[in-house]
């Protein structure tokens, strides 16, 4: 299988705040919006270079959103950030009202989403933010999986017309796509080629599929990993051109088992080509306190669930 | 610029529109429209500064957002008549395959919208990103907004106008619709809403009241009066004191008619006190 070296543990925040650095460099149209965490969200840099593209909102994240579209009015490209459940849902009637209904330029920048948020606990974690923000129509929803994606997918939707949620986190991941992959919203990146299983994942848990690949090639299982950072619009036909090769696939997120990248890929399968699935992700809990690691271990979303995910699949094929 | 003659026959005409085109489809909210008539009659023809056209940014002109949207009809019928699209289309009033649907929306490409409403209390919000952009691209012309009374019940106003204010978003005419009435009732019996003049006021806008919104004049001369107070570093608030239903004497003064159609009869009554001007649609 291909290999894939950790460049060096990162936040995928910082590469949010890496990416709006550069886009305050060179695109004078995007702006940014914050609600009271602008050092959650790593953007110090953008607002100190320009400070008056830099709206602070306050603890006040339905204005946030209204304020968003409404700079969409007169050509602004407003980056509107917060943590992922304050960013969704929240605001789920001003984001679908003011902005997809109303097809506003807005990007809807989201941190500390799903369990990994860790110590702070269920409150601030969420893990029903796909589901929400995919089930609007007209509405991108892109969760990269590493610093590199993260900053690359920051600067691709600066150039795309329309609402998009860029869901992000805090925790500090292995650091492994290439730093200059060009970002392409709704193309899926195969990441190593396998003939046993298709291991389809998004977010934090791409890296998690990788070591779990390598452990299970060791074992004679070959694995096909793809990296799915579009949500919606969905890469079908690589789904497909994989499943049918290999006949069974594991998705993996760190999102609800409802609602998540998972159901998307069930709904591509079940229309074109009937498989079996196992699905890695949380089964329709709430979390709680506890850090990334553990909460990973126990709410099983890591290297080790995806092995046994993959091990119960196989045997259904 | 026209006179009141032509706008106070443009007033009437509206009116007429408004009733008959909620009869048509048996929906639709006639109470507040009939309220706001004067007031949107005065902005579109009197106050906005406007360019020939309607592009979706705005730019170099005033622009308008309606926050209560269910006051569509209103909204819709000042629009036709200011040449936005063609008049015969308030025929398709909540029809199928419309671009005017129940409430507003950007969604049909319907000009003159610039942003979906109706679920309430979002309008201020996105009237402040609006006006921010103007200032971000140095366009000194105007944002106006329009918000039910009720509709302040909402607690995403109350964000808003702590932002305006606090940011001074001085290009920023925001006017409540004061007709003390809502679905369920008297605003004040529903959920007291109490001086809401002076709870803009102490959140630091300049607040101007304008005694009779259903007084051409007054209405006009408030608007003018906020603009003047425009770029001195605070937003303005006009609360517009209007009667529910104002010009069809079984609709006023009650709640009733907030989102009920007329029958027959009724719109026979409603036209006969409000007489053809301009031509029906």
């Amino acid at each position: 299988m291909t290999t894939y070296t950790d460049q060096g543990k990162q936040d995928t925040r910082s590469g949010y705040g890496a990416g709006m650095t550069e886009l305050g460099r060179t695109n004078p149209n995007v702006v940014a919006l914050c609600a009271d965490l602008v050092g959650s969200l790593k953007i110090e840099t953008f607002i100190k270079e320009s400070p008056e593209r830099f709206f602070q909102i306050g603890i006040a994240e339905a204005n946030m959103m209204g304020i968003a579209a409404g700079l969409t009015i007169g050509g602004k490209i407003p980056f509107a950030s917060t943590f992922a459940n304050f960013a969704t849902g929240r605001v789920y009637d001003q984001i679908r009202q003011s902005i997809a209904y109303s097809d506003k330029n807005v990007k809807i920048c989201a941190s500390h989403a799903g369990i990994t948020l860790g110590e702070d606990g269920a409150t601030h974690q969420i893990l029903e933010d796909i589901g929400l923000m995919k089930m609007l129509p007209g509405m991108t929803v892109i969760n990269p999986c590493d610093f590199n994606q993260t900053k690359a997918a920051t600067l691709a939707i600066a150039e795309y017309h329309g609402p998009v949620y860029l869901r992000f986190g805090r925790p500090k991941v292995a650091n492994f796509t290439p730093v200059d992959q060009k970002f392409e919203i709704g193309k899926a990146l195969l990441l190593s080629e396998g003939t046993d299983v298709t291991i389809i994942a998004t977010g934090h848990l791409v890296w998690q599929a990788l070591i779990a690949a390598e452990t299970l090639e060791n074992q004679g299982v070959s694995c096909e990993v793809i990296n799915i950072h579009t949500i919606k619009p969905l890469d079908e036909k690589a789904i497909l051109d994989s499943v049918k090769k290999t006949g069974c696939v594991v998705t993996a997120e760190e999102h609800n088992y409802l609602g998540g990248l998972g159901e998307s890929v069930s709904r591509t399968l079940a229309t074109h080509h009937p498989a079996p699935q196992e699905f890695v992700a949380t089964q329709d809990t709430f979390g709680e306190s506890g850090t990334p690691e553990q909460l990973m271990d126990k709410y099983g979303l890591n290297n080790k669930a995806i092995e046994a995910a993959v091990l119960k699949v196989m045997k259904r094929k | 610029m026209a006179n009141n003659k032509e706008l106070n026959d443009l007033v009437s005409q509206v009116r007429r529109d408004i009733v008959r085109m909620v009869h048509k489809v048996s929906s639709g909210h006639p109470g507040a429209s009939l309220g706001c008539t004067e007031f949107f009659v005065a902005l579109y023809n009197e106050i906005m500064d406007l360019k020939e056209g309607f592009d979706m940014d705005g730019s170099n002109e005033d622009i308008f957002f309606l926050s209560n949207g269910h006051i569509s009809p209103v909204f819709y019928s000042v629009l036709a008549r200011k040449g936005y699209f063609p008049v015969d289309e308030l025929n398709t009033f909540r029809l199928i395959d419309s671009r005017l649907q129940g409430h507003p929306t950007t969604h049909e490409g319907l000009p003159g919208i610039r942003v979906a409403s109706g679920s309430l209390g979002q309008g201020m919000s996105v009237a402040i990103g609006a006006a921010l952009a103007k200032k971000l691209n140095g366009d000194d012309h105007l944002v106006f907004s329009l918000h039910g009374d009720g509709e302040l019940q909402e607690g995403q106003n109350w964000e808003a106008i702590m932002y305006a204010a606090g940011n001074k978003v001085d290009n920023l005419i925001s006017t409540v619709d004061r007709n003390r009435q809502q679905i369920d009732g008297g605003t004040e019996d529903v959920l007291p809403l109490g001086d809401v003049a002076e709870k803009f006021r102490v959140f630091g806008w300049d607040v101007l009241e304008v005694e009779d919104g259903n007084d051409l004049q007054q209405v006009i001369d408030g608007l003018n009066e906020a603009k003047r107070r425009t770029g001195k570093g605070k937003p303005v608030c006009i609360i517009l004191n209007t009667v529910m239903g104002n010009g069809v004497d079984f609709m006023m003064h009650t709640h009733a008619w907030h989102g009920k159609a007329p029958n027959d009869e009724q719109l026979e009554n409603a036209l006969a006190q409000n007489p053809e001007t301009l031509g029906d649609y």
